[in-house]
């Protein structure tokens, strides 16, 4: 295939995000040529202010330099500015006459400050806060002169007066209306942001309305329309930005405020032109913060990549201020209206204010002033429209405070030290990813997990580290977006692949593949066993399992331990055992020198220290003492928990062990997303633990109690309550129903608690409890796959299947 | 001194699976791609010692069972942003036979 020309006017953050997005997809299928009018590779523009304050160099907010070009085969035009677009020839041509052909062209040309058309605006010192180059005026000018005025309080004049007034310039924020950030705060909030700016040094002239700018050559003062003056020997302009569209126009390009393209980024005029970044309006809205242009870089990336699945549908924006030592956080409707409620906490001494508007019982928007930490989770909440009435109580005391995270409720991220453990799986501190953060340039929760390991395992301090993210990149931190692709080969959810499978049964892994645009031949391990399960699960009868598909522990049918060795833990029903069984396991214990032995929380016996090759000779051994595989290792029915039950125990009311016994014969062998546990209790003093598993039984006097979603692991959770029945079958009918509707329904590696949580107990009730046909659907088709997974593996592979998986090659001359 | 040695037939090996090859002083895992490439590497994942053999092979990389460490089969190199080595050795296929370059005395008996 011919290689196209893609041509990129605009060398800034969106358009360069676009060609590193298109890379990662298809790295081969473009020429690709950059036009860029400022002098310098690719800057993080958003961190400009801290570059003012002194806090960073420009080098170390570089996103891209010279040598990420050559490397990619990309001509890059530095210093060179487009002035005009042959659509006709498809050719851009630069001021300096350089030209350059196309056959796809992305405009990032982005936007400028507004500038007042006031009275000797034209004169010298007086600036806009835009780019590298008015960050060096400003420099330069505290340098030499005493007086700067901003003109603007919004949010980012309020950054270049704070960096000014650390230069040592005596600063004066000019603001039109009578309170600071109109636009992000409500009036308490941004009385409390004036007073502490002004504790700093800042002088503010509210509700004031410039009529000139004074001054010879150079600026001296500004003169306001009150006749009214101050002295100035440098002005701001931070009233706005608009975006550059007059080379769009020029060639024809339909634009209202912006340059108006389609859900997949083409401007509405030209196909072959894409537009993205602040020069951009999409549905009406012209975004100026960074969220959304990484947003659409991905989706116009995908579509230049010819993947075509895509869509943006707008972004919804939070803000922060990157003013060192000011926490500050808005999102969304932050007003209110008839229709809204608010939970407001203010507490001036400290300097804390935090409102949160709802409305039935949703978050509309959120300020808080003070102590943001959890500005990034009330965001989430209010993208993914969360049910907030469970804690209500509690929501204005943060995520930390429900014990979400798994850590001390008083840890609070910004107020940590650098040695604070952020990851305890991993050993990884604040400090640690925080430096990973802002040396390697990170912005997404994927990449600290690569550089950092923190939340790479178990995943528990997610939230801290999203908190970390937030609080050190400010503004430019774009939460993890609502649909997740299953992995990083393919743009598709899991929950289009599910139905992708069932709709066009695609019965394959190549299929699938084929079919959703994968990126890679074989898949990664996450997609793989991920597939591999949905089409088990979809296609029980007839497709194969694919060994390689799984993770070693599947494959071997035992947990590898750190050694290399493996574990094997025979099933033992409802935790039931003879002494002649007791017996028997002691002796093979003997046999195979296992070095450990231990019982297991699910009330099984755990022999540690197996090589591989012993494994099938000792599960042979089991398998006539007439033990089978106990599945402690699999994404699949673990154990069945009981307690002693009526057949004992004085406060019994049913005989749940026996009742334990019957579920794990009806379950035992089936595969799931993840792993599942099942208890049951004889009575409500629920010995067994029934109300952290998966699917727990409580037995009372006048029937069984069903309960479902626990999980007693890294975040506990509390089952939720499915419904009361009267007898053994009821309880194996309605167990056999729920697990093949989370079989069907969760995402792989997605356990009960996460999954009920996420489509709420309802859906379940209505399935399992209401609807009495699906019910028995769903237990129909969990029998039939049933008959097909009751097969034990230890037996097959005792029995010579997949032999070379276990026999090493021995080489000796 | 090295000598090319045979080790196993290709259709011994699972595609996008392992065998593992044990001599008197190394174990070694071999790996057979979608495209019948065939890597061998040393058992142990420069991370924490993982057994190479047991993870999953997608493309010519595997992902170490133990922590997920990614190594290139080719080279032996863990990928970014981890970082180390794998020792490789070279292979060839002759007639559907698999044989490895290894050192005398890795194989020998000890006498």
């Amino acid at each position: 295939m011919l290689k196209e020309h893609l041509v990129l006017i605009g060398n800034g953050m969106a358009g360069v995000r676009t060609l590193e997005e298109l890379l990662k997809l298809e790295p081969e299928r473009y020429h690709i040529t950059v036009f860029g009018e400022e002098p310098y590779g690719n800057y993080n523009r958003i961190m400009l202010s801290p570059v003012l304050a002194s806090e960073k160099t420009l080098e170390q907010i570089m996103l891209n330099d010279d040598a990420w070009y050559a490397e990619h085969g990309i001509i890059l035009h530095k210093g060179k500015k487009v002035e005009q677009i042959n659509r006709l020839h498809r050719q851009v041509i630069a001021t300096d006459g350089t030209t350059a052909t196309y056959d796809r062209l992305i405009i990032a040309t982005g936007s400028t400050p507004f500038m007042l058309p006031l009275v000797g605006a034209n004169k010298q010192g007086v600036i806009g806060f835009r780019d590298i180059n008015d960050v060096n005026t400003m420099l330069a000018a505290a340098q030499h002169y005493k007086n700067a005025v901003v003109i603007g309080g919004g949010l980012l004049g309020l950054e270049a007066a704070n960096g000014l007034l650390k230069q040592g310039m005596n600063v004066s924020v000019v603001h039109i209306n009578d309170t600071l950030m109109e636009r992000q705060l409500d009036k308490p909030a941004a009385q409390l942001l004036q007073q502490s700016l002004e504790a700093r040094g800042l002088k503010f002239l509210m509700q004031a309305n410039t009529a000139e700018i004074l001054g010879n050559e150079r600026v001296t003062g500004v003169r306001f329309k009150d006749g009214s003056e101050v002295l100035a020997d440098l002005v701001v302009m931070a009233v706005g930005i608009k975006p550059n569209i007059a080379l769009a126009q020029s060639c024809g390009l339909y634009c209202e405020r912006g340059i108006v393209v389609n859900d997949t980024l083409q401007t509405i005029t030209d196909p072959k032109i894409y537009a993205i970044g602040e020069c951009v309006q999409h549905r009406g809205i012209a975004y100026g913060l960074v969220a959304p242009l990484f947003e659409q870089a991905k989706v116009a990336a995908n579509h230049l990549a010819k993947h075509g699945i895509a869509r943006y549908e707008g972004t919804v924006t939070s803000t922060k201020l990157k003013v060192t030592g000011i926490e500050l956080f808005s999102a969304g409707d932050f007003i209110g209206n008839e229709q809204t409620e608010e939970i407001v906490f203010k507490d001036a001494g400290a300097g804390t204010y935090k409102k949160i508007v709802l409305q039935d019982n949703q978050i509309k928007g959120a300020v808080l002033y003070g102590d943001t930490v959890d500005g990034s989770w009330y965001f989430q909440l209010m993208k993914d429209g969360t049910d907030i009435s469970a804690f209500r109580d509690t929501l204005l005391f943060g995520q930390a405070h429900l014990g979400d995270s798994g850590h001390n409720p008083d840890t609070r991220v910004a107020t940590l030290p650098d040695t604070a453990e952020i990851c305890g799986c991993n050993g990884v501190c604040k400090g640690d990813i925080v430096k990973a953060i802002t040396e390697k340039k990170l912005f997404t929760l994927d990449e600290v997990r690569a550089h950092t390991k923190a939340s790479a395992s178990c995943g528990s301090c997610t939230g801290l580290v999203e908190s970390l993210l937030a609080h050190t990149l400010g503004g430019e931190y774009s939460a993890t977006p609502q649909t997740k692709p299953l992995c990083k080969c393919t743009d598709a959810t899991h929950d289009d692949i599910r139905q992708g499978i069932i709709k066009y049964a695609l019965n394959t892994m190549p299929m699938v593949r084929e079919y959703f645009n994968w990126q890679t031949p074989d898949g990664c391990p996450s997609c793989r066993n991920a597939l591999n399960y949905y089409l088990l699960c979809a296609f029980p009868n007839e497709y194969e399992d694919d060994p390689q598909s799984r993770f070693i522990n599947e494959r071997a049918h035992g947990n590898i331990q750190k050694d290399g060795t493996y574990s094997v833990v025979p099933r033992m029903f409802g935790g039931l055992c003879t002494a002649q069984q007791l017996r028997d396991i002691a002796d093979i214990a003997d046999k195979y020198q296992v070095p450990e032995i231990k019982i297991t929380g699910g009330q099984r016996i755990d022999m540690f220290g197996i090589p591989k090759e012993q494994l099938p000779s000792m599960w042979r051994d089991l398998n006539e003492a007439g033990f089978v595989s106990g599945h402690a290792y699999g994404k699949a029915l673990r154990t069945v928990k009981t307690c002693v039950g009526s057949t004992w125990c004085r406060f019994g009311t049913q005989d749940s062990t026996g009742l334990g016994v019957k579920l794990e014969e009806l379950t035992w062998g089936s595969w799931m997303p993840h792993k599942f546990k099942i208890a049951v209790s004889g009575c409500p003093r629920n010995c067994a633990e029934a109300t952290i598993k998966d699917f727990g039984v409580v037995c009372v006097d006048s029937g069984y109690e069903l309960h479902v979603g626990g999980n007693g692991g890294i975040k506990v959770r509390v089952t939720d309550l499915l419904c009361k029945v009267d007898t053994e079958e009821q309880v194996k009918e309605y167990c056999g129903a729920f697990i093949q509707l989370y079989r069907e329904d969760a995402h792989y590696l997605e356990r009960t608690a996460p999954w009920i949580e996420r489509v709420g107990l309802e859906k379940i009730k209505q399935s399992i409890v209401n609807d009495v046909p699906q019910r028995h659907a769903l237990y129909q088709r969990f029998l039939i796959s049933q008959q097909t997974a009751q097969i034990d593996p230890w037996q097959q592979i005792a029995n010579g299947l997949r032999a070379n998986e276990f026999t090493p090659i021995a080489i000796s001359a | 001194m090295t000598k090319w040695i045979e080790v196993v037939e290709l259709d011994h090996i699972p595609v996008l699976g392992s065998r593992l090859i044990k001599t008197r002083t190394k174990s070694i895992a071999v790996f057979r791609s979608t495209d019948n490439q065939v890597f061998a590497i040393n058992d142990a994942c420069p991370h924490k010692k993982g057994p190479l053999s047991q993870g999953i092979m997608h493309g010519t990389t595997v992902t170490c069972p133990l922590h997920n460490w990614k190594l290139n089969l080719a080279s032996g190199e863990v990928l970014a942003p981890d970082q180390g080595c794998a020792n490789t050795y070279p292979v060839k296929i002759v007639e559907g036979k698999i044989y490895l370059q290894l050192d005398p005395e890795s194989f020998k008996d000890a006498e």
